[in-house]
């Protein structure tokens, strides 16, 4: 099923059991989330600000209401045969009874059709919010290419011949079109508010593809741990309108270029603030000018030894 | 009787007998396990058969004619353990034993020491583990079954020293009949490296 | 040689910087490196001082020679199987505190700040995630298994009692090494799974790493052995008439859990040794460069990984159906259906490796595949839930400590579960892997799943082993606390995970974490008060231990074979190994007035002797590794040389058993018949009473 059908689906009406779980967590998730975040940035899914994290949201849900058939009983149930059949009450005593055809059906026919239902939706949100996926959105994608570092996200705009550090700026109504690699050990590239994590790993390209609903920021980072400051690897993804997108990237192009020292310093164990320092800038770090392979250069698989 | 086919032990002792059976089944239990490990490493050495990384690969670095006489001799030895512990089943003189147990070592040794020749020449012509990821995954597994050799042929020699003292009791029986079942799994494991690690990569 | 020269050989790269307080020497200015410092350095003393407190106790007691002849050099299962537990209590008190101080920390690191060091909060973490797996978990399922399951089949031992005290050395020295790198520091930062490249020279190329990976290999190769000598002995000690059928259902997942050992701890071994070869010999099979792959590693890992938890788990399942069946004073619902959900489940556990790392790349119909094979175990599961709750019905429930522990279970379990099938779906995964969500997951499951089954099955079997009952009111209380306290600590983490709060992250600026952060402390706190509950319960249950005499040997009306013996039992199990003719064969021996018969034929036993085998294989096991470690060549080669020198000289010896007349047996035997014979049936109603003194009345004759 095509992801804008989907979205289409989550826009027109609920299917049954949306409903139901939806009424059933929206306390829940009133309970759980500030939202947004005091400082304005939108750093969860369950208060999803793309369509991708909006249908992981949904999925979520439907999970948890189709697993309430099971657990509510369990939950009532228990405590429940443990008080009724409690030692000392005479008559209800039946020792060696210990098989029915009919509970037996119901036993394993219950979690069977749950897990059968759970399944097709399983298969079809999974292909469908493949991340390797375009989204089938309006308006053209904006190519960014990731690079993990200990401990900093490099963004380099092939397009735009731009780059940024710890900062991912894009236009509302178009999708990140993410290629990802890694300088060092792997990592995991993750935007909550907006959808699916991915590793970044050195040697290697996966892929991302996200969009916003609108304009807006949103928490990023790293979640698989990479030393020291691994806990300082986040980044402010920030969905922009069109005209003010152009003029972000006219100030990024006026930053200085990223050159081989620059990039010494970035490929060094350090913060975006530590690497800003040791660059001479102030942050937001950022690169009017990019060498046009880098990205591919870095993915490469190492052949020679690291120094 | 015995009740286990591969030796005769004790007639009058019933529990001897079942405890044989539960050591023999035990062993065979663990090389169960050791299975694992060597179809990992297999699967590992097929994994990274192209992370050559711009280092030497099978063409430069393989001699299947040493290989191939390896192949033999511990082909060969796979036949004289088992009449070695024929001889033991039908309790004939130790010298029978200690005879077919000595070619045994002695194939054990002629394999090694190919073997190790073979290594040589590889580290000669640059085929060190460090070189790339594939010759990594040779090193951890075609030494890894030079390195069981070499553990069978030490059990080897203290089961003969043990026949000296004790003679044909049963633990050495047991012992030997253990011994038997490890040196034919190493003989099938050299022959999953030999079709998969050196033809496989030279085919 | 130089004396310098001399120093660099004997001590390898140890150095004064390994010290724990090294930090404050370097940094003295530096408030966090002072606390931190004084962190290391308590844990360190504790170390130290609580070995020297041991020893000097040991000798002014004079109990050394006891200690070496009663239960280092033993082999009998049921000594084995009480150090394993020992073992297992020991390091759950270093795991809980450094639970408390990651749960600590969190909660007061809003805004960048915090009192640990990121190295410290990293090898928290670590050793955490480490020691509760390899260290816990496993010596305590495995000591529960080796009291009990030859006990349930009608078994002298186990198939090969010197073996099972080299597993147990094995484990006990990588525990020792885990502990000894508090004092000599530090220890890993790579978290439990050790992931390359980061744990690779090149970006770690300290000793922290090598603890682990040696740690663990030891750990693991001790649990090989188990998985063998287990399987071995459910399949060929069972006592006449014991079918397959008819055992109880601990031993079936006894058996499962073995089988699985067998097959899913080899890969931990290749993936650590592998790991080992990139870092000490410069091969490239993890790393960045020269075609190394790190995808390899974590195929490799949780090929192992997956299986692990259903090894962890089943033993635990096992225990849950015998509290549930003895406590309802009723048979087990669905005996054959439970067999084969625990047979479904541990063949269902090596097909969803895969589902921990969906975010790997690869392609969605693959991660289908597994999301889905990864919700069948769901099903299997279910049904046990189920079959415990119908075992239950129309039973007679008593609320004995197990049984809470066995309520908490399934509660929370389901819980558990349902956040399992969050997880197994890839789309949704995407969201919530490597978030606090998942550690609330598993921790979900390893809790109230293993270590309540753990706890529970300790508490029923502890009169067993020791003639005496634990204290029911401390043992309430802690079970009660253990509950409680795991929902305030974990639950609020499922919340921190929902708000994309990563795992291992040492520091945050979302105000939104902190109520959660703060809630979750409170819980931990509660989970070490429990733990001091269980403390508590064992010092006043030793004290009182003449009230709570149960030497009769069944003190909770038990079903199966193990309560027909006394309590202690004797080192033969059985004076006359048992005939079994039916499933809960006890219950039906004291319905048919069989029970507490004087057999007529009396034999010579036959029993191992007592074996250092074990222990010098631990001990050389852990100088090695420790060797390993620190690059200390010539203590690695004379540590090999040692262990192969006593393996060989173990070969060499023949007389390995010793013989327990016939005589000597039944006049133990009468004695102990006849004291029995001569105490008055206890009821339920005095179960939890010093009433209770091990000779029960069974329930279905109180109710007829």
């Amino acid at each position: 099923m095509p992801l804008t059908l989907a979205v289409r689906d989550r826009k027109r009406s609920p299917e049954p059991p949306v409903a139901i779980s939806r009424a059933a967590s929206a306390v829940a998730v009133a309970a759980l989330v500030a939202l947004p975040g005091c400082d304005g940035i939108h750093i969860t899914f369950l208060d999803p600000q793309g369509p991708v994290a909006a249908q992981q949201r949904t999925h979520f849900l439907i999970i948890l209401g189709m697993m309430a058939i099971i657990v509510l009983p369990v939950l009532v149930l228990t405590p429940w045969l443990a008080f009724r059949y409690r030692y000392g009450k005479h008559n209800a005593y039946k020792p060696d009874w210990n098989f029915s055809w009919k509970w037996e059906v119901l036993l394993w026919g219950t979690p069977a059709v749950i897990v059968v239902v759970l399944g097709v939706f399983l298969w079809r949100n999974t292909i469908a919010l493949d991340p390797y996926k375009p989204l089938l959105t309006s308006g053209p994608p904006i190519r960014v290419q990731a690079i993990g570092y200990d401990w900093k996200w490099l963004f380099i705009y092939p397009d735009l011949g731009i780059a940024t550090v710890d900062e991912l700026a894009f236009p509302v109504g178009g999708q990140l079109a993410l290629d990802l690699t890694s300088q060092t050990v792997m990592q995991a590239f993750f935007v909550p508010a907006l959808g699916s994590q991915i590793y970044a790993m050195s040697g290697m390209v996966t892929h991302l593809h996200l969009a916003a609903d609108a304009p807006g920021r949103f928490r990023g980072r790293n979640t698989q741990y990479n030393g020291m400051d691994f806990a300082q690897q986040r980044f402010e993804a920030v969905a922009m309108r069109a005209d003010d997108f152009d003029a972000w990237v006219q100030k990024v192009r006026e930053a200085g270029p990223l050159d081989s020292r620059a990039r010494a310093i970035l490929a060094a164990q350090n913060t975006a603030q530590e690497a800003a320092q040791n660059l001479g800038v102030t942050m937001p770090l950022r690169f009017g000018s990019v060498p046009p392979d880098m990205f591919v250069q870095t993915s490469q698989p190492v052949a020679a030894a690291k120094p | 009787m015995s009740r286990h086919p591969g030796l005769n032990l004790d007639a009058s002792h019933a529990p001897a007998h079942d405890q044989a059976v539960t050591l023999v089944f035990g062993f065979w239990v663990f090389m169960m396990s050791d299975v694992i490990v060597f179809g990992l490493l297999f699967a590992t050495y097929v994994a990274m058969s192209d992370a050559l990384a711009g280092g030497p690969g099978p063409h430069d670095l393989f001699e299947l004619r040493t290989v191939f006489i390896e192949t033999l001799l511990l082909l060969i030895s796979s036949l004289t353990i088992g009449m070695a512990s024929l001889s033991m089943k039908h309790e004939r003189d130790d010298a029978r034993l200690f005879i077919w147990l000595g070619l045994t070592f002695g194939l054990g040794l002629a394999f090694l020491s190919y073997e190790l020749h073979d290594f040589a020449s590889m580290v000669e012509k640059g085929g060190v583990p460090s070189r790339s990821g594939w010759l990594s995954a040779f090193w951890a597994l075609v030494p890894l079954h030079a390195l069981h050799v070499s553990a069978a042929m030490l059990w080897l020699v203290v089961i003969a020293v043990q026949v000296l003292i004790f003679g044909q009791d049963s633990e050495v029986k047991l012992g030997l009949l253990r011994l038997t079942v490890l040196w034919h799994f190493l003989d099938i494991v050299w022959i999953g490296i030999f079709t998969i690690v050196y033809l496989g990569e030279l085919g | 040689m130089t004396l310098h020269q001399f120093l660099d050989t004997a001590f390898g790269r140890l150095g004064w910087d390994a010290l724990p307080f090294w930090e404050i020497v370097r940094h003295p200015h530096d408030g966090k490196a002072w606390l931190n410092g004084l962190i290391a350095s308590g844990a360190a003393s504790l170390v130290v001082f609580g070995a020297l407190a041991v020893v000097v106790m040991l000798t002014r007691r004079r109990w050394w020679r006891s200690l070496w002849s009663g239960w280092l050099t033993s082999v009998d299962h049921k000594k084995i199987g009480i150090m394993y537990v020992i073992l297992a209590l020991v390091m759950l008190a270093r795991g809980l505190v450094e639970a408390t101080f990651m749960r600590a920390h969190q909660a007061t690191a809003l805004n960048d700040t915090g009192f640990l060091t990121p190295e410290h909060f990293g090898e928290f973490f670590t050793t955490h995630g480490t020691i509760m797996i390899f260290f816990v978990a496993m010596p305590f399922l495995t000591g529960l298994i080796n009291y009990v399951m030859p006990l349930q089949i009608g078994a002298r031992d186990v198939s090969f009692p010197v073996l099972n005290s080299i597993s147990l050395g094995l484990t006990a020295a990588g525990a020792a090494l885990v502990m000894v790198s508090l004092v000599l520091m530090p220890f890993s930062t790579g978290g439990w799974s050790g992931y390359p490249p980061y744990t690779e020279r090149s970006f770690n190329p300290g000793a922290g790493p090598d603890y682990w990976i040696w740690a663990v290999t030891l750990s693991s190769l001790g649990s090989t052995l188990t998985g063998i000598n287990f399987s071995v002995t459910v399949y060929k000690e069972r006592a006449p008439g014991m079918h397959f059928f008819r055992m109880p259902l601990f031993c079936w997942t006894a058996l499962c859990t073995s089988i699985l050992m067998i097959f899913a701890m080899p890969p931990l071994t290749v993936a650590t040794a592998l790991l080992a070869l990139d870092r000490y010999a410069d091969f490239h099979f993890f790393t960045n460069d020269l075609g190394g792959n790190m995808m390899n590693y974590a195929n490799l890992f949780w090929l192992f990984g997956h299986p692990e938890v259903y090894i962890l788990i089943l033993p635990a399942f096992g225990v849950y159906s015998e509290v549930f069946t003895t406590f309802s004073g009723k048979t087990l619902y669905g005996y054959r259906a439970l067999v084969l959900a625990t047979m479904c489940i541990a063949v269902l556990s090596f097909g969803v490796w895969m589902h921990h790392f969906f975010t790997m790349g690869q392609s969605a119909e693959l991660n289908a595949v597994f999301g889905i094979s990864t919700m069948l175990i769901g099903i299997p599961t279910g049904v046990k839930i189920f079959d415990w709750m119908l075992t239950m019905y129309r039973g007679q429930v008593r609320l004995t400590v197990p049984m809470i522990y066995a309520l908490g279970f399934i509660m929370l379990f389901v819980i558990g579960g349902t956040t399992g099938i969050v997880l197994a779906n890839p789309s949704v995964d995407y969201q919530v892997h490597n978030t606090l969500f998942l550690v609330a997951h598993f921790h979900n499951m390893l809790i109230p799943g293993t270590l309540f089954g753990m706890l529970a099955g300790y508490t029923m079997w502890f009169p067993k082993a020791f003639g005496f009952r634990l204290d029911e009111i401390w043992g309430r209380r802690a079970a009660l606390g253990w509950i409680a306290g795991f929902v305030l600590a974990f639950f609020p983490l499922y919340g921190l995970g929902l708000l994309g709060m990563p795992r291992r992250l040492h520091a945050y600026v979302e105000p939104a974490y902190l109520p959660f952060t703060v809630v979750a402390l409170v819980g931990t706190l509660l989970i070490v008060a429990a733990f001091a509950c269980l403390c508590v319960q064992l010092w006043v249950s030793v004290r009182d231990r003449d009230h709570l005499s149960v030497r009769a040997g069944d003190p909770w009306d038990g079903r199966t074979l193990e309560w027909a013996t006394s309590a202690p039992p004797p080192e033969y199990n059985f004076p006359v190994v048992p005939t079994v003719e039916s499933k809960d064969p006890f219950t039906h021996e004291k319905l048919d007035g069989k029970a507490l018969q004087s057999p007529d034929d009396w034999q010579d036993i036959e029993m191992p002797r007592n074996a250092a085998l074990g222990l010098v294989l631990g001990l050389v096991g852990f100088l090695g590794c420790f060797g390993l470690v620190w690059y200390m060549w010539w203590l690695v080669v004379l540590a090999a040389l040692a262990g192969l020198g006593a393996v060989i000289a173990r070969s060499f010896t023949r007389n390995t058993t010793k013989t327990i007349s016939a005589d000597e047996v039944r006049a133990q035997y009468m004695e102990w018949l006849e004291n029995v014979r001569a105490l008055p049936l206890t009821v339920r109603s005095q179960e939890s009473s010093r009433a209770n003194n091990g000779r029960a009345m069974p329930v279905m004759k109180e109710q007829q």
